[in-house]
C-alpha cells in the first residue's frame, strides 16, 4: 500500500503520464471545439516535488494567477487545479466576448464564470478519459475560481495532500495554442489512497 | 552583514538586526513573527498545517510544517540565542476559494493551532492579519519588530 507520493517507482509514474497524457488530450480537445482554435500539447510531465519546488515549477510564488480548481470525490478522491497566466485568459475570454485584455485581479462575474466554466469542461474530460481507461467512478463537483499568487493558491493542494509527506504529485500539462505556447497547467492532483486503487484496477503494482 | 532569508512552506529561520526574514504568498498557511525588541532578534515560521498528532506514522516527521512542532522549536531556538521576553505577530490561513466544505478550512484550523501553541509559550500576540480570502507575502524586519504584510488587492499593511 502506498503511504507517500516520494514512494512512487518509476513504472508508476510512467503509467501516470500515461494517464495524464490520455485525460490531458481530451481535455484539450473540449478546449479546441469551445473556443474554435487548434491547440497542440506538450508530453505531460508527471513529477513527486517538494512543496516549495512545486510551487516554482509553475512560476515566482508572488506570480498572479487565475485559478480554477476542481475537486474530484467516488473511486478517485483528490482535485484538478487549473493555473492560468493572464495571456491564457485572454484567449479564452476573447472567444466569449470578444477581444480581451484583462486584469486578472478584476474580472467581472462573466469572466469569472466562463473561466470557471473552461476548467470545469477541460476537467470533466480529462477525469472522463481516466474513469473509462479504469473503469472507475469519478464525480467532481462544481468549480471554484480565484485569483491571487500562484504560491497562496498551491497552498491548498499541499495543505490537503501534503500531510504524510513532503512531497506532491503533480501532473502538469504545458498547452500551445495558434502557435504560442501558454503557461497554462492542469495539475491533476490525485490522494495517495486513489492512486493505489487506481493502480490495482489497472494491474500495476 | 544584512542578509534576506527567504522561508519556504514548512520551514523557519531567524535573523537579527539588520535581517530580512520573507515568506512569500501565504495562503491557507500561517507566518509567525517573533521578536524580541532588546535583543532585536527574531524568527519567521511558515506552518502548513495544525497538529502533529494527526500523523500516525512520526517518522521522518517534518517538524517545521506544524504549528504545534515549528513554534516551540522556533522559540527553543531563539531562547537558546539569548532572546527573551518575546512577542509575536501572525498573518495568513486565508481560505482561497469560497466553499462551505469543512475539509478546506485549514487556514481557520492552522490559525487556532498558532494560537494555542503561542499561548502554551507564553507568547503574547500583539498583531495579526489573519482570514477572509486573499493570499499574503510578510517581510519581517528584526531591526525594529516591523512585519509588512502585502496582499495582492489589499495593498501593504503594517502590523
Amino acid at each position: 500500500m502506498l503511504k507517500r507520493y516520494e514512494d512512487l517507482n518509476e513504472i508508476q509514474l510512467d503509467v501516470l503520464k500515461e494517464i495524464g497524457n490520455i485525460g490531458s488530450g481530451n481535455a484539450s480537445t473540449a478546449l479546441s471545439s469551445m473556443i474554435g482554435k487548434e491547440i497542440l500539447i506538450k508530453m505531460p510531465e508527471v513529477k513527486t516535488l517538494a512543496f516549495q519546488e512545486a510551487i516554482e515549477s509553475n512560476g515566482a510564488p508572488d506570480d498572479i494567477v487565475g485559478a480554477i480548481l476542481v475537486n474530484l470525490k467516488g473511486d478517485i478522491s483528490g482535485m484538478i487545479l487549473m493555473l492560468t497566466e493572464k495571456n491564457f485568459a485572454d484567449v479564452i475570454l476573447s472567444a466569449f466576448f470578444g477581444e480581451s485584455d484583462v486584469d486578472l485581479l478584476t474580472l467581472n462575474d462573466n469572466q469569472k464564470s466562463a473561466l470557471s466554466e473552461i476548467g470545469n469542461i477541460m476537467s470533466s474530460a480529462y477525469i472522463n478519459a481516466i474513469a473509462t481507461l479504469s473503469n472507475l467512478s469519478i464525480a467532481l463537483e462544481p468549480p471554484m475560481f480565484t485569483a491571487d499568487m500562484l504560491g497562496a493558491v498551491m497552498s491548498v493542494p499541499i495543505t490537503l495532500f501534503g500531510e504524510v509527506g513532503d512531497k506532491l504529485l503533480c501532473i502538469n500539462k504545458t498547452i500551445q495554442i495558434d502557435d504560442h505556447e501558454y503557461k497554462s497547467n492542469m495539475l491533476l492532483i490525485p490522494t495517495v489512497e486513489s492512486l493505489s486503487v487506481l493502480f490495482s484496477r489497472l494491474g500495476v503494482s | 552583514m544584512k542578509t534576506t532569508y527567504n522561508i519556504g512552506i514548512s520551514d523557519w529561520k531567524i535573523g537579527v538586526a539588520g535581517d530580512v526574514l520573507v515568506t512569500y504568498a501565504l495562503g491557507s498557511c500561517v507566518g509567525i513573527c517573533m521578536y524580541d525588541k532588546i535583543h532585536k532578534i527574531g524568527g519567521l515560521s511558515h506552518i502548513m498545517l495544525p497538529d502533529s498528532n494527526s500523523i500516525a506514522d512520526i517518522s521522518g516527521l517534518n517538524r517545521m510544517k506544524f504549528a504545534d512542532t515549528a513554534i516551540p522549536d522556533m522559540y527553543q531556538k531563539l531562547v537558546q540565542q539569548g532572546a527573551s521576553n518575546m512577542t509575536c505577530k501572525i498573518a495568513g490561513g486565508a481560505l482561497m476559494f469560497a466553499t462551505s466544505s469543512d475539509k478546506f478550512n485549514i487556514g481557520e484550523r492552522n490559525v487556532v493551532a498558532v494560537r494555542a501553541a503561542l499561548s502554551k509559550l507564553r507568547v503574547p500576540i500583539i498583531a495579526s492579519d489573519t482570514g477572509l480570502n486573499f493570499g499574503r507575502t510578510v517581510f519581517f524586519y528584526p531591526e525594529n519588530g516591523v512585519v509588512e504584510v502585502k496582499s495582492t488587492t489589499q495593498g501593504t499593511k503594517q502590523l
